[in-house]
């Protein structure tokens, strides 16, 4: 368990506004806040906790197979979702359950994705879900989709015409043991090739599932991009500011043409991998605890307080997150099973006769059962 | 504007098609009608691009792009050499609404990017549930026959096959590619497309304008009484010289030109085995877990009653593909087909 040194962070462990030197460059970035983004970033961090923890509570209530837990990685999310602009795209990895709350997505659909309704959740395509694209669980893979679809971007004349609400970029979301998968550095290659408008953002939360950071990489990690011609900055992930401040620069430079941005933000993974992993196996609590002192939602509201920030507030925040989570617990329990024609309807865009002929079969044998139901009563 | 609005008419008949719209046949490799068929394609739509390894200047190894890149600039696109990446960012750009065509190099190169067909690729549409289609082909010269080294002269459309959410189809003639090309590059659904390397070269009459017969379709190319020869790709030539030496024996020999590796298309396969009783499956491939056995097993359930003799396979061996030297071996030719046909006939 090594101290971090953040290259970039503008709050300290205890909440005081005190950048670091390599923080100044990204400083200016930060006067485009008010106080309201302020109070949005601490409220939607407490709001996705919240609703990590109820997601957590009804994988163990049975409601699903399984649970990907986000806690500790908020500021990270947070901070750089709310600096893609709305027609910039992003492609998360599976834990940026934050990141799909701040770009709009009901995330009542990450529930139907984990607990086995459906593989996709949102509809990408839905203009009200932010071009926030479907989770993709083979590590690493979707960072050259983002790629494929910046390269898109550039092909459709949205990058580098000058123009704010135009110009576009691709935010990627991605792990510290996904930087071992051989698709990410091809999507670092293929990126470089083209100069596409991408900002790679790994989380490097210490952990894939059980190893360790150390043995993905003998190296810090934000130096792997720069091999590939990819500029880089290493940062404090759990200071919203900084995540905010860094990408909003790098997604200004992607939007306009300067090529693809590398990002590493340092966190980490307070809960388990999944709710199928026990992290006592493989770390200590004295690790914990060296990061739970750090906890991005404890230090970002001691800001707010020094700010002036008064009890009502945290209340009123408090309750938000509780009526969040009871409305995703009840519309979970009234979630029904999709109907059975659905694993045939979306395998091909177009007619197939195989799905056609499978399809009449299985409902043919279904019926038989209902009939034979009819003749015993 | 006039003058640009007339250029793709006045290019498409610099093509070097022959004659007035009425007559326009042609005897063409298969290779060049891959190239008119991808010359029209890029034509007829502005969200079709090309992608791939040497595509450009070089025109691909088998020079199938060849001038394509010089007629539509960046829209043919000399990719990084990482199959993973090509396909990847392939879907990407399909995400955005483009048509990639990718050109895999030699069949044996496929499998670096075997997990974005597989796991990605094939899997988007369904993922999403109606709101995503992945319409990209991929282009795979493949096969033996050309005296190559390792890697170069294999037979994978199984893999493929297998796998729910592709269509997998393979030519045999310079007609067929022509057509084929595009009707794939048409689809909404991700299509892998076999292109059999040993008949790029062989001339064929070119239809320009004809039209497609339907993608998915199979199709009776010999007419017979007395055996069904089904294959596709490049084994189809090869069942038509065993067709020769089987009529000089006396006996009459029905071709099946399959043409759709998936789906399949029965119907004209059960209808041949309704007339003539006995069946061999010919094909390049390793004949276990093979195409040729799912079709094998497929007839075997539908015309049970039909048939007068098993249904016989006659493929690659079960190995990995041989030296040059010794590809003959390996891949069934007239005489291999000629002793199946024996042995169904003594039936």
């Amino acid at each position: 368990m090594a101290e971090t040194t953040p290259t970039v962070q503008f709050l300290s462990v205890e909440g005081e506004f005190a950048p670091t030197e390599a923080a100044e460059e990204y400083a200016s970035y930060l006067d485009e806040l008010g106080e309201d983004d302020l109070r949005r970033f601490y409220r939607q961090m407490s709001v996705v906790r919240r609703f990590d923890l109820e997601g957590t509570n009804l994988q163990r209530q049975g409601q699903m197979a399984l649970w990907v837990p986000s806690h500790g990685q908020e500021a990270a999310q947070v901070g750089s979702a709310s600096a893609a602009r709305p027609q910039d795209h992003i492609f998360p990895s599976y834990r940026e359950h934050a990141v799909g709350l701040v770009r709009g997505i009901d995330v009542l659909s990450i529930v139907e994705l984990l607990r086995g309704n459906t593989h996709g959740g949102w509809d990408p395509t839905d203009p009200t879900n932010g071009n926030f694209h479907g989770y993709c669980l083979v590590i690493g893979s979707h960072t050259l989709h983002a790629t494929g679809y910046a390269m898109g971007l550039q092909r459709d004349g949205l990058v580098g015409t000058g123009d704010d609400s135009v110009d576009a970029a691709v935010l990627a979301y991605f792990g510290d043991g996904a930087t071992s998968q051989g698709d990410v550095s091809e999507a670092f290659v293929f990126s470089a090739s083209s100069q596409t408008p991408n900002v790679f953002f790994l989380q490097n939360n210490q952990w894939a599932i059980s190893v360790p950071v150390r043995v993905q990489s003998r190296t810090p990690l934000y130096l792997r991009s720069r091999g590939f011609g990819i500029p880089s900055v290493q940062i404090d992930g759990n200071d919203v500011l900084a995540s905010y401040a860094t990408t909003a620069k790098h997604l200004a430079d992607a939007r306009a043409g300067r090529g693809p941005q590398f990002i590493e933000a340092l966190t980490y993974r307070v809960g388990a991998h999944t709710s199928s992993d026990d992290p006592t196996k493989y770390r200590s609590n004295a690790e914990e605890q060296f990061w739970i002192a750090r906890d991005p939602i404890v230090r970002f509201g001691a800001y707010l307080r020094g700010l002036g920030e008064g009890d009502a507030f945290f209340e009123e925040v408090r309750v938000e997150a509780e009526d969040f989570a009871a409305d995703i617990r009840s519309r979970t329990l009234a979630l029904e099973a999709p109907p059975i024609g659905t694993i045939f309807d979306h395998v091909y865009s177009e007619p197939h006769p195989v799905m056609a002929e499978q399809k009449l079969w299985l409902e043919r044998y279904e019926a038989s059962f209902e009939a034979a139901e009819e003749d015993r009563s | 504007m006039s003058s640009i609005e007339t250029t793709p008419v006045s290019t498409d008949q610099a093509a070097g098609t022959a004659g007035t719209a009425a007559s326009r046949v042609e005897e063409l490799p298969l290779a060049k009608a891959l190239n008119a068929g991808l010359r029209q394609a890029l034509l007829d739509d502005p969200k079709v691009l090309l992608m791939g390894e040497d595509i450009g200047p070089l025109g691909g190894v088998f020079r199938v792009t060849e001038g394509l890149q010089a007629e539509f600039g960046d829209r043919v696109i000399d990719t990084p050499l990482a199959e993973s990446g090509i396909i990847g960012t392939a879907i990407g750009l399909a995400l955005r609404g483009y048509r990639p065509v990718i050109e895999i190099q030699f069949d044996g190169f496929i499998f670096p990017g075997f997990d974005q067909i597989t796991t990605q690729l094939a899997k988007l549409t369904n993922r999403g549930q109606g709101a995503i289609s992945m319409p990209i082909v991929i282009r795979v010269p493949y096969g033996g026959h050309i005296g190559a080294v390792e890697h170069h002269q294999e037979s994978p459309e199984a893999y493929f096959a297998h796998t729910p959410g592709l269509r997998v189809v393979s030519p045999s003639t310079p007609n067929d590619a022509y057509w084929m090309i595009q009707e794939a590059i048409a689809s909404n659904d991700p299509v892998m497309f076999f292109e059999p390397k040993s008949r790029y070269w062989p001339k064929g009459p070119v239809d320009f304008a004809g039209t497609a017969a339907p993608l998915h379709a199979s199709r009776v190319v010999r007419v017979g009484t007395d055996v069904t020869l089904l294959a596709h790709g490049a084994m189809v030539s090869v069942l038509m010289q065993a067709a020769e030496i089987a009529a000089g024996e006396g006996v009459s020999v029905e071709v099946v030109d399959l043409r759709s590796l998936s789906p399949v298309d029965y119907g004209p396969i059960l209808d041949s085995v309704a007339k003539t009783g006995r069946l061999i499956v010919a094909q390049e491939a390793h004949g276990f877990v093979s195409v040729g056995s799912e079709i094998a097993a497929t007839v075997a359930e539908r015309a049970f009653y039909s048939l007068q003799a098993p249904v016989l396979r006659v493929s690659g061996f079960d190995t990995p593909f041989p030296p040059a030297k010794l590809e003959t071996v390996f891949l069934p030719d007239a005489d291999r087909i000629m002793e199946a046909v024996d042995r169904v006939m003594a039936y």
